[in-house]
């Protein structure tokens, strides 16, 4: 048995401590050591973008990370994205509205990707939302529904 | 896997220690983005993961004397959004921004691109097409080698047991100067090269090339610096004699496997037009500036 090492970080501005194997993975320790289970394990290996979040704000896929590495960083997951537990984020009202999504499972890593494209990038194109999210596998909706929700976000975001 | 380190050393020294005790089981860990991968498939079991991240230079862009310096663990998102940088080095940028999707070039490297050691690494053409420098760290000291000197083989490099890559050094720019990496794959985006080709070219006032080199991916078991390819642009206003003759050389110099992306015939023919394309490319930006 590795040694364990233990952790401190902070996800959606709250502190954890936590004890992680060398080689487990970041979404391993979000799902399993702090039971945030909103962030998705799709592939495993980098190409799903199911378990997409922001580390110290880089949109990252944390099964790439190491949980040891999240030592003294700041997380953002799906579990940050809403401002308060009676409202959701413009992305979470617009995905409901337009469908979206289906099964769901690509959804939180999709909505925590697209968060970080319209911060950086508030009237994305329908070509720069395709590039931005094609790290993010969609196997129910055909994308389409997934575009115009993050476009209809954007319109509703820039009238603030 | 059993009783694996992870070890985040804050000094070169300290990370080429523990990687040469290791002997080989000590694994060099940067973006993550293959080691990761190939922990989990269990196609590697490290003794010792050593994250360089944490040692000085190993990440962010520096320029000293017109010389471009970055580490060779920046992530990719990084280097893409340096607009000093980009505006140089371009092709480097063109090769850079084919890695993976934005998540993985918010993790991924320059270096881990170049020591994963794929025929078919995309920024690796393109560094070697630019004349980009390693700087090395080991047991025995610093050393520096071009970067087409890194990859001997499919996973396989040059470098000595405790050895990694610090930085990467980028000659200084004359004007006139171009560079740009294409690749061939059937889908835009999310896809792994049949047929990459870094182009960096230099002219004179006259518009007539001074310089050039010339690399490609994916064609061999390693990237190719094909001298000929480029000798046949030098002295010439790249033109479409020049440019017919360097396609002729870059496709003799392939010697490529036949697999699910592409037969050997396939690839070497597109490696000619793939080449072409982006010799063409480089010669408009290296006219704009």
């Amino acid at each position: 048995m590795a040694k364990r090492s233990h952790i401190t970080l902070s996800v959606n501005g709250d502190e954890y401590e936590t004890l992680c194997e060398p080689d487990q993975s970041l979404v391993d320790v979000l799902r399993n050591e702090l039971e945030l289970t909103g962030t998705k394990e799709g592939c495993s290996t980098g190409d799903c973008g199911a378990c997409s979040v922001r580390l110290d704000g880089d949109l990252v896929c944390s099964c790439l990370v190491l949980g040891v590495e999240a030592e003294g960083k700041e997380i953002e997951t799906i579990e940050g994205m809403a401002p308060s537990p009676d409202e959701l984020h413009p992305l979470q009202t617009k995905f409901l509205e337009i469908n979206g999504l289906q099964c769901g499972i690509c959804t939180p890593g999709i909505l925590v990707a697209a968060k970080a494209l319209l911060e950086k990038n508030p009237n994305p194109t329908e070509t720069e939302i395709r590039f931005w999210l094609a790290g993010n596998l969609c196997r129910c909706t055909g994308y389409d529904k997934i575009i115009r929700s993050v476009q209809a976000a954007a319109e509703e975001m820039r009238k603030g | 896997m059993d009783d694996v380190r992870y070890e985040a050393p804050d000094s070169p020294d300290a990370a080429s220690s523990l990687l040469a005790e290791a002997s080989g089981g000590g694994k060099v860990f940067a973006g993550g983005t293959d080691v990761m991968v190939q922990i989990h498939a269990e196609l590697i079991d490290p003794g010792v993961i050593v994250d360089i991240k944490k040692i000085p230079g190993t990440r962010g862009i520096s320029k000293s004397d017109g010389a471009y310096t970055f580490g060779a663990a920046t992530a990719g998102m990084v280097l893409i959004g340096d607009e000093g940088f980009s505006s140089t080095w371009p092709g480097v940028i063109d090769g850079v921004a084919l890695i993976g999707s934005i998540q993985v070039k918010g993790r991924a490297s320059v270096g881990g691109n170049l020591c994963n050691a794929s025929p078919a690494a995309d920024s690796t053409p393109a560094m070697i097409a630019a004349g980009a420098i390693c700087n090395i760290v080991g047991p025995n000291g610093e050393r520096t080698a071009p970067v087409e000197d890194i990859v001997t083989g499919p996973g396989k490099t040059s470098l000595a047991d405790g050895e990694f890559i610090m930085s990467f050094t980028m000659p200084k720019r004359p004007a006139h100067s171009g560079d740009a990496y294409l690749r061939l794959t059937p889908r835009t985006e999310m896809d792994i090269a049949v047929v990459g080709a870094g182009v960096n070219i230099t002219l004179d006032d006259d518009g007539t090339c001074t310089a050039a080199r010339v690399s490609l991916g994916a064609v061999a078991p390693t990237p190719l610096l094909v001298a000929e390819a480029a000798e046949a642009l030098i002295g010439t206003k790249v033109d479409d004699a020049a440019l017919t003759k360097m396609g002729e050389a870059c496709s003799a110099a392939c010697n490529p496997i036949s697999d699910k992306r592409g037969t050997k015939e396939y690839r070497i023919k597109t490696a000619a037009v793939i080449a072409r394309r982006a010799a063409e490319i480089a010669l408009e930006r290296a006219r704009e500036n």
